[in-house]
């Protein structure tokens, strides 16, 4: 089989992807699918552990579909931009989470199959947790109160939703 | 018991003989990790945020009212020399990268028998592991929980509804735990089937290590089993699924021990006394070869073909042989061929049959 990118030299690499469900298959010799999939080759130096690990975020493959390698932005809170994270192989944070967000869902799904936890819940972050989605509901019903012209239930929600704002914080 | 207690006995919870199928998995352990909203994980940490971390850890450690927070000891690795680190190490109360470094940031909380133990600004800011002797990853579970749960009180944890537990590593992210046991494979690997075996486990998505973790080569025939999947299944899940593989490579390995008694008797009781006699009566001994050699004679007790030896001599003789441990019952530094002369000497004591 001819590499299907250039057509010259035989396919040695045959590369699957999944990426947000698609899978898509390319067989490559060794040259191109250096250049196309950013995979390490013969380059002994290139497998060190953070390499490997930044691996899981995702190859270069798919860059313009990361919208935060683009808009080069760093996490607020740590500093870390998603370059940092793929050379380090770490997060810088917890609100590395949110600001990669998107990234990760990838990442996560290709590492654990899943990226939704289904485990052991806090309890008082947990109690965060709730509170927090409690807020978000009762914001929802405010605006369609608003909608619907329901001025005084809107006011009740409005009281309701400055309580749970207050438990928060 | 002390932080020096712990670094001055050979003693630990796991070598303890459990109940069960104690011949062929060793140790149970669960591990939990954990971190603290909004600081840096530890590879980010400055002098700054990292002392302000310790400081929120040393607090809850002091005045959450818990029984088991208050049943340890917290110790900073700036407190301790670098041999008394390998020491931890070498109990598998610290991972042996953790106890490379001699910061102030990074620390240790372990209770009095070794089986709770806390790494403080490991890849997390807390790796709370209860570690436990046989096959028992409920009972590690459970009571690593309660640690949990304790520290809780006085800590925000980095949590996520979508992600879970939050942690520097995605590996990690989720229930943030990594259960493991510990297994002697030796009929396994004698009957040519070890390949087979761990290529299988591998399969079943568990990852399979040597005795010391992650990047630690197979020696003995002891190997580590863990779950690789931390995020889309319950603390409850991931401990069952591992326990019913364990229990299937138990299965096999008894089978297969009976297959050896059976077949090649002779030839199996001649590898267990040579094993035994060159044990006894080494001079000058090397780590990997004093451990290729307690598999055979663990194999013997295991099999009563050798009587007289207990298991939890042969567990107290694994970890009593390491470099830290000899050079801190020496009380000296020691170069690798005095160590490999005392490791023969201490081997000689401890393994006379009663």
């Amino acid at each position: 089989m001819l590499c299907d990118e250039c057509k010259e030299q035989p396919a040695t690499v045959h590369l699957i992807q999944v990426f947000n469900g698609h899978k898509t298959e390319s067989h490559l010799c060794e040259g191109c699918a250096s250049q196309k999939s950013g995979l390490i080759l013969d380059q002994g130096s290139k497998l060190s552990i953070p390499n490997l690990l930044g691996g899981m975020f995702g190859s270069i493959y798919n860059v313009q579909d990361m919208p935060s390698l683009t808009r080069s932005i760093k996490c607020p809170n740590c500093g870390m931009s998603f370059i940092d994270i793929k050379q380090a192989g770490k997060l810088g944070c917890s609100e590395c989470y949110k600001v990669y967000e998107q990234e990760l869902e990838a990442s996560l799904r290709r590492i654990h199959g899943n990226s939704q936890h289904l485990g052991k819940i806090p309890v008082r972050g947990g109690e965060k947790v709730r509170i927090k989605k409690q807020i978000e509901d009762l914001k929802d019903r405010l605006q369609e109160a608003v909608l619907q012209e329901e001025y005084e239930q809107a006011a009740q929600i409005r009281d309701t939703l400055k309580e749970m704002e207050r438990k928060l914080s | 018991m002390s932080i020096n207690d712990v670094l001055s006995s050979s003693y630990v919870k796991w070598m303890d003989s459990p109940e069960g199928n104690r011949d062929i998995v060793i140790s149970s352990r669960v591990r939990l990790a954990r971190n603290l909203s909004q600081i840096p994980f530890p590879h980010l940490l400055n002098q700054v945020n990292g002392e302000q971390c310790l400081e929120l850890i040393k607090n809850a450690w002091h005045n959450t009212p818990g029984p088991v927070l208050a049943s340890m000891d917290m110790v900073t690795f700036d407190q301790l020399s670098a041999l008394e680190r390998q020491i931890l190490a070498e109990k598998h109360l610290s991972s042996p990268g953790h106890a490379e470094s001699s910061s102030s940031l990074k620390g240790i909380l372990v209770n009095n028998d070794g089986s709770l133990a806390v790494m403080i600004n490991e890849e997390d800011h807390l790796r709370m592991q209860c570690l436990l002797p046989g096959l028992q990853l409920k009972e590690c579970y459970s009571r690593v929980q309660e640690l949990d749960d304790e520290f809780e009180q006085n800590l925000d944890y980095a949590f996520d509804e979508n992600r879970g537990y939050l942690t520097a590593c995605p590996t990690n992210v989720g229930t943030g735990m990594r259960a493991s046991v510990m297994i002697h494979l030796p009929a396994i690997h004698i009957s040519g089937q070890l390949n087979h075996i761990l290529h299988n486990i591998d399969q079943l998505g568990l990852a399979v290590r040597g005795l010391y973790g992650e990047g630690s080569e197979p020696a003995g025939n002891f190997f580590q089993i863990s779950n690789q999947i931390t995020l889309g299944q319950t603390e409850e899940d991931i401990c069952n699924y591992l326990q019913t593989v364990t229990e299937q490579v138990v299965q096999q390995e008894i089978l297969l021990r009976e297959k050896l008694q059976r077949d090649m008797k002779y030839q199996l009781e001649d590898k267990i006394g040579r094993a035994y006699g060159i044990l006894s009566n080494a001079r000058v001994i090397a780590s990997d070869e004093a451990l290729t050699l307690f598999s055979d004679v663990r194999l013997g007790v295991d099999m009563q073909i050798l009587k007289g030896i207990s298991l939890f001599s042969l567990n107290e003789l694994m970890v009593a042989v390491r470099p830290a441990h000899l050079q801190k019952l020496e009380g000296r530094e020691m170069d690798v061929v005095e160590r490999d002369i005392k490791r023969a000497a201490v081997i000689k004591e401890k393994l006379t049959v009663v």
